[in-house]
């Protein structure tokens, strides 16, 4: 978990993230192009990114294709997002259950 | 090789042949992924991902089999199943490294309009799969906010 919070804070790994959530499968080269940035700043960037298993690779013949790959950051959402979304549901809940016992009342 | 709309990929402390019993057994397959995954997994069967006595969400074909390494099956909406253009395919990649597995989910040839449910649905699949082979329990609520339906 360490390897993605690190690799995370970063603008520049998060912007190759956002560019390979927009279009899956570039290779080093595509991505450096659209970036403004040299093939070794890129490439050091998704070896981190790669690391950090925030995006997967995919050889097609002598290509590489990256994909970003969202499961660590849906690991890290389960742990610390999901669990605090769970009172607002509960409150839902039991907002839902008051005003629908109060129509009830009044029928 | 055609290119994957998505690849999917955790590592998960367990062994090849837990992760493939996972993917193919009922009872293991509807613990972490809601529906249960059932076919009897020979070449050219078919796959159906549903709720016991319920009709199929999901169906399609098995395209290969090597357990516990490699598993591909053809994936539709039974409504959309007929036409070619809507069926797609997953590739489960089960790779033994050291003391931890790297399962690589990759789906291929996903209608534009069914992306967005699947890119939803895949994240929460996997983690739940790895935190069960790990700890035995399943993640609460994992599939809240998530709902797989046919669009269009």
């Amino acid at each position: 978990m360490d390897r993605v919070f690190k690799a995370l804070a970063d603008a520049s790994r998060r912007s190759l993230l956002d560019d390979l959530f927009r279009e899956p499968g570039q290779t080093l080269g595509a991505l450096a192009a659209r970036l403004d940035m040299t093939r070794q700043a890129v490439s050091q960037h998704l070896s981190v990114l790669e690391a950090a298993n925030l995006i997967a690779t995919v050889r097609r013949g002598r290509e590489k294709l990256h994909y970003m790959n969202p499961v660590p950051i849906h690991e890290a959402h389960a742990r610390w997002i999901a669990k605090f979304e769970r009172p607002r549901l509960d409150a839902l809940a039991d907002l839902k259950q008051r005003l629908e016992g109060d129509r009830d009342d009044k029928a | 090789m055609t290119k994957p709309s998505y690849v999917y990929v955790t590592y998960i402390v367990t062994t090849p042949q837990k992760v493939w019993n996972a993917i193919t057994d009922e009872t293991l397959s509807a613990r972490y992924w809601q529906r249960a995954n059932v076919s009897d997994w020979q070449v050219g069967s078919t796959w159906a991902h549903k709720f016991p006595d319920k009709p199929a969400d999901l169906v399609g074909e098995v395209l290969e089999v090597d357990p516990p390494r490699r598993l591909v099956l053809s994936w539709a909406y039974p409504s959309q199943a007929h036409d070619p253009q809507k069926v797609s395919c997953v590739a489960f990649d089960i790779e033994e490294l050291g003391e931890k597995v790297r399962l690589t989910v990759s789906h291929t040839g996903l209608d534009d309009s069914n992306l967005l449910d699947i890119s939803e649905g895949w994240p929460a699949v996997l983690s739940n799969l790895k935190t069960l082979l790990e700890t035995g329990q399943t993640i609460p609520d994992a599939f809240s906010g998530i709902h797989r339906k046919p669009k269009g």
